[in-house]
């Protein structure tokens, strides 16, 4: 398996927030396999935390085992690898976590949201359960690239509300899509080029309920050098703005291309520019 | 649960709970709140709740409705909006719920179509008469107290805190004052050394950021660690010297 440490920084932190006693998200990054997995909790007593935790631990065993099975960028049937192994992994997570609440009274009913990454040849593939997020910092340019799984996303497509006035509803935190509530659940998954520089923001939704994203983006931009230090500075600015749910981020920062031997991009540079060196 | 005050010339006449997915006001008596007014449109105007959100619209009434005295045609009410109906007023309160149980209440939770058909005991706020497109799954919300509380957290940096400042001691850019207006403000030159400023609810905070050397507050040599700022403290930053102060 390729080691994508060299190309990728990643750093991951969770926090309770000021108002929860517990934590129900969980977070896991794997610079070195370039993959890094953030889900948010729900369910009554510790089961939103198990749910989570079950999830996350699940996909940081397999998608890794995945990985070195098969290089995440070989396409398949027209798919990447990545893709695949992703809607594979999220749908063994989702039994797991279904059978366990089914077959726990005290688990009944739990369920997490998910955003998951996997770097590979250039490239990223997210999928996506809920309203955790994956944004994208490149050059000033700071967007969400998932759209949440959420009532309040449902009415601003339908041009019921403006995205401006969906800051102030509140009908915020009713998800329409979580994994573990039901036998099957559908990932959203997506690929995106990626290019150095790039920062990538994994979070969950009590850090972009506590701030606007002009300043998450402001954070990024002023602290990219320090990505622990950033990581920090998201937290602590949604803590100092209430705090009210929990905060969990990865950052990834893309340090220089990835291309893998024999992928997409390898084979362009032979095509293009290298010939005769 | 969010609820109309209908009052006229000041007076309150009564209150009405937004206990409906839908609720129309008009002159004729089918309306779920009539007002027999000649400037009231027959069907005059509707208000849709969905959970805890409310949106009025206007049914194109003759006289038209408006919001804080601005004509509209649909309309996302928030709290303390007051409805004009020819000479009637409709204020919209909407309390959120108070802060122990919102905790519970803001828990992330499901929507699930397939729950459609079940009662209604499991939803939250409002909608309690009639079938509503969406109930929540797994648990139900607790009630809401009537106690106000801001549906968005008021943007930190405390209006309480006096605004800090930068004034440049030594270098080419002496004498110049950077006012810390914003949340974070990043001091020094990239990739030798920067430090970032951290305006906080209760003070400024400085940080090392990147460059081998650490910044220097009151002669002193900074860790990793944040470090609180207070009034005339002197930093030296990539060689150049600094006076934090507050402005009163």
């Amino acid at each position: 398996m390729t080691d994508l440490s060299q190309a990728l920084e990643m750093v991951a932190r969770t926090d309770p927030g000021m108002v929860r006693h517990n934590n129900e998200d969980a977070v896991l990054a794997n610079n070195a396999a370039g993959f890094a997995v953030l889900a948010d909790g729900m369910g009554g007593y510790n089961a939103g935390e198990v749910a989570s935790g079950m999830t996350t631990a699940l996909l940081g065993v397999q998608l890794e085992l995945a990985g070195k099975q098969t290089p995440f960028h070989q396409a398949q049937g027209g798919r990447l690898w990545a893709e695949r192994a992703l809607e594979q992994e999220v749908a063994r997570a989702n039994g797991a976590v279904f059978q366990a609440s089914q077959s726990q009274p005290q688990y009944a009913g739990m369920g997490t949201t998910l955003v998951a990454t996997i770097f590979s040849d250039n490239r990223l593939v997210v999928a996506h359960i809920g309203d955790s997020r994956l944004y994208r910092l490149r050059g000033s340019d700071f967007q969400a690239i998932t759209k949440d799984h959420s009532l309040l996303q449902e009415q601003i497509d339908n041009g019921i509300i403006t995205p401006e006035q969906a800051r102030h509803s509140q009908n915020k935190n009713l998800v329409t899509r979580a994994l573990g509530v039901d036998a099957s659940v559908e990932a959203e998954i997506h690929v995106h080029e990626v290019m150095a520089g790039d920062i990538y923001l994994l979070c969950s939704d009590g850090l972009n309920d506590m701030m606007d994203d002009d300043e998450i983006a402001m954070a990024l931009q002023m602290l990219s050098a320090n990505l622990p230090l950033c990581a920090d500075q998201l937290i602590q600015m949604a803590n100092d703005n209430g705090g009210r749910d929990n905060v969990s981020v990865i950052l990834v920062k893309v340090k220089q291309a990835f291309p893998a031997p024999g992928g997409f991009w390898h084979m362009v540079r032979g095509w293009f520019g290298k010939q005769g060196k | 649960m969010a609820k109309l005050i209908l009052s006229m010339d000041g007076l309150t006449l009564k209150e009405i709970p937004l206990n409906k997915e839908r609720i129309t006001i008009g002159r004729k008596p089918h309306n779920d709140i009539q007002i027999d007014n000649l400037a009231i449109s027959g069907e005059h105007a509707a208000i849709v709740t969905i959970l805890n959100d409310s949106f009025l619209e206007d049914l194109n009434s003759t006289n038209g409705t408006f919001v804080n005295g601005q004509q509209i045609q649909k309309h996302f009410l928030q709290t303390n909006d007051v409805v004009e109906l020819g000479k009637y007023r409709l204020k919209y309160i909407n309390e959120a719920p108070q802060q122990a149980s919102q905790t519970d209440f803001e828990k992330t939770m499901v929507l699930r179509p397939d729950m459609m058909r079940k009662p209604l005991e499991a939803a939250p706020i409002g909608v309690q008469t009639q079938p509503s497109p969406v109930t929540m799954a797994p648990t139900a919300a607790p009630a809401p107290q009537p106690t106000p509380a801001p549906a968005v957290a008021p943007a930190a940096a405390g209006q309480a805190l006096p605004l800090g400042a930068i004034q440049v001691l030594t270098g080419a850019n002496t004498g110049r004052e950077l006012e810390l207006v914003k949340t974070l403000t990043t001091l020094g030159k990239p990739g030798v050394q920067v430090a970032v400023i951290a305006r906080r609810p209760h003070g400024y905070f400085i940080t090392h950021v990147e460059g081998a050397q650490f910044p220097v507050v009151n002669g002193t040599t900074l860790d990793a660690q944040a470090h609180p700022l207070n009034d005339h403290d002197v930093i030296e930053l990539a060689g150049i010297k600094m006076e934090f102060f507050l402005k009163g």
